[in-house]
């Protein structure tokens, strides 16, 4: 028999509505402007482990290949960089990537900037937001060095590779090889801290190496470390935020160091998106910027274990 | 030889690791949001029944088990193996040795089926099936009318296993038990 319906409730399907409404009241209270951009572009992100849908677009006898949008973040910024003061945006985006119980190849980001914000006011606006969803507590905010400091009494900026292998090796049976500083970071976190995480918690100053499109910027250590922070919900990643880079010249050359690893790994690359670095070229107000999963925070809200509970047609019905 | 890579992997899969056969009980993908992405499996050493946890960088691959698990019918011990056949009507044999026994030894009742695991076509575990229904050939002798208080005394079953029994359990008497954690569970009424 063929399986035709949702693999959301109802139930969940109405909150889901009101968790949206939510949002939309939240950020006209605020007067922020709620914007849509393009779902279907010519370019797409270069990094290497986010990857893009490709779509091919029939133009007379040619056609030329684009991509579904991973993220709305370029034509927002370009809409920042045109003086749209701050804005929001929920949008879906597409990421060609297994389905797991918390990935679904389409799913839905609220995204937005804040003029002039630092990074740790958009902290209390998101906090303020999650707490208008879900209801819950003061989310406590640690440092990424805090954070392994205290479950792993290291400092992740100072540790060397060959520590880092060396620790790992305590804490996990693990098998493959070439894998860099980062990824035994990001392994530590999932595996070692993010199970003995408060329900929720905000971790900041990223290392350098995972800054992505945040700026860089000396701690009180003097370390370069990434203004950037996650927000985790009961061990989820839920958002992501940035003070975001503006240099059009650094953005150019982190693409283009995108690229190279691309091409190391076999994968296609993409080209630089030259309307986002004549964006940032003709001036990127000072913004902070963060992308939240509406649909994990719905998981979070009616208890889903799967992401397909609070989606009506999850990647495998369609 | 054959190996499957870490998109393949899902639970009930048999792979080879340090050399012996394993099965994946659980798979569960770890992917930050920007990185690389790892498989942790939850893993059961066929041989040892050793169960651990390992994580894997996605896109490694491990080499496929060629195991089979079987349903056999007990038939007799000879006092150095075990002899099954194979419940497929081809009254095929397979000797399981003391090693591929183990646990279940003292289950083994002839003409009940069991599941046994082979490897390379070689017998490597044997198990019981979770309930088994077993003779009482020595305890105590049972109390009249004691069939409510609790209290329990050790019985030994025909197939060697000894399991704790209410008092008013007889000799004779047969039992359900669960083979899991030697529970009693009822007697049988014959």
């Amino acid at each position: 028999m063929v399986d035709w319906r949702p693999s959301a409730s109802l139930q969940n399907l109405q909150q889901r509505a009101q968790v949206l409404a939510k949002i939309r009241r939240f950020f006209s209270e605020r007067d922020v402007l709620e914007v849509e951009t393009p779902l279907l572009a010519s370019s797409t992100v270069a990094d290497v482990y986010i990857e893009s849908i490709s779509a091919e677009v029939v133009d007379g006898n040619s056609s030329r290949q684009n991509f579904l949008q991973t993220s709305p973040e370029y034509f927002m910024k370009r809409l920042l960089a045109s003086g749209s003061g701050s804005i929001y945006q929920i949008a879906k985006a597409f990421r060609q990537e297994e389905k797991t119980a918390r990935h679904n190849i389409e799913f839905t980001l609220l995204e937005w900037y804040r003029l002039s914000y630092s990074l740790d006011q958009l902290m209390t606006e998101l906090e303020h937001l999650v707490q208008d969803v879900l209801d819950c507590g003061p989310i406590p905010r640690f440092s990424y060095r805090e954070i392994f400091q205290q479950h792993l009494q290291i400092d992740p900026h100072e540790i060397t590779l060959e520590e880092l292998q060396q620790l790992v090796s305590t804490e996990i049976d693990l098998h493959g090889s070439g894998l860099s500083k980062t990824d035994y970071l990001q392994l530590l976190l999932s595996n070692s801290i993010e199970p003995k995480l408060p329900p929720f918690c905000i971790i900041y100053d990223y290392p350098s190496e995972q800054a992505a499109l945040a700026t860089l910027e000396a701690d009180a250590k003097g370390v370069v470390v990434a203004k950037r922070f996650e927000l985790f919900g009961r061990g989820m990643e839920l958002a992501n935020g940035y003070f975001e880079l503006s240099d059009a010249a650094e953005q150019r050359a982190r693409f283009e160091a995108d690229n190279v690893a691309r091409k190391g790994k076999g994968l296609q690359t993409h080209d630089v998106d030259e309307k986002l670095i004549a964006a940032l070229e003709s001036g990127l107000p000072s913004c902070s910027g963060v992308a939240m999963g509406v649909d994990r925070l719905l998981m979070l809200l009616v208890e889903a274990k799967t992401i397909s509970e609070v989606i009506s047609f999850d990647s495998e019905r369609v | 030889m054959a190996t499957y890579s870490t998109s393949e992997f899902k639970s009930g899969l048999k792979v080879i690791i340090d050399s012996e056969p394993c099965s994946m009980i659980e798979v569960e993908k770890v992917k930050p949001g920007k990185g690389q992405a790892f498989d942790r499996v939850k893993l059961r050493n066929l041989v040892n029944g050793r169960v651990w946890e390992r994580t894997y960088k996605s896109g490694e691959s491990i080499e496929v088990a060629d195991v089979m698990e079987l349903e056999m019918e007990y038939l007799y011990e000879d006092g150095e193996f075990w002899h099954f056949m194979k419940t497929d009507d081809s009254f095929e044999q397979v000797a399981a040795d003391v090693n591929a026994i183990a646990d279940a030894k003292i289950w083994l009742k002839e003409q009940d089926k069991y599941t046994m695991v082979l490897w390379n076509e070689a017998p490597i575990s044997v198990t019981a099936p979770n309930f088994v229904e077993l003779e009482v050939t020595d305890t105590d002798p049972g109390l009249k009318g004691d069939t409510a208080q609790g209290g329990t005394k050790p019985a030994t079953l025909s197939s060697g296993a000894v399991v704790k029994v209410p008092l008013f359990v007889n000799i004779g008497d047969v039992l359900r038990v669960d083979t899991r954690n030697s529970e009693y569970q009822n007697r049988v009424t014959k």
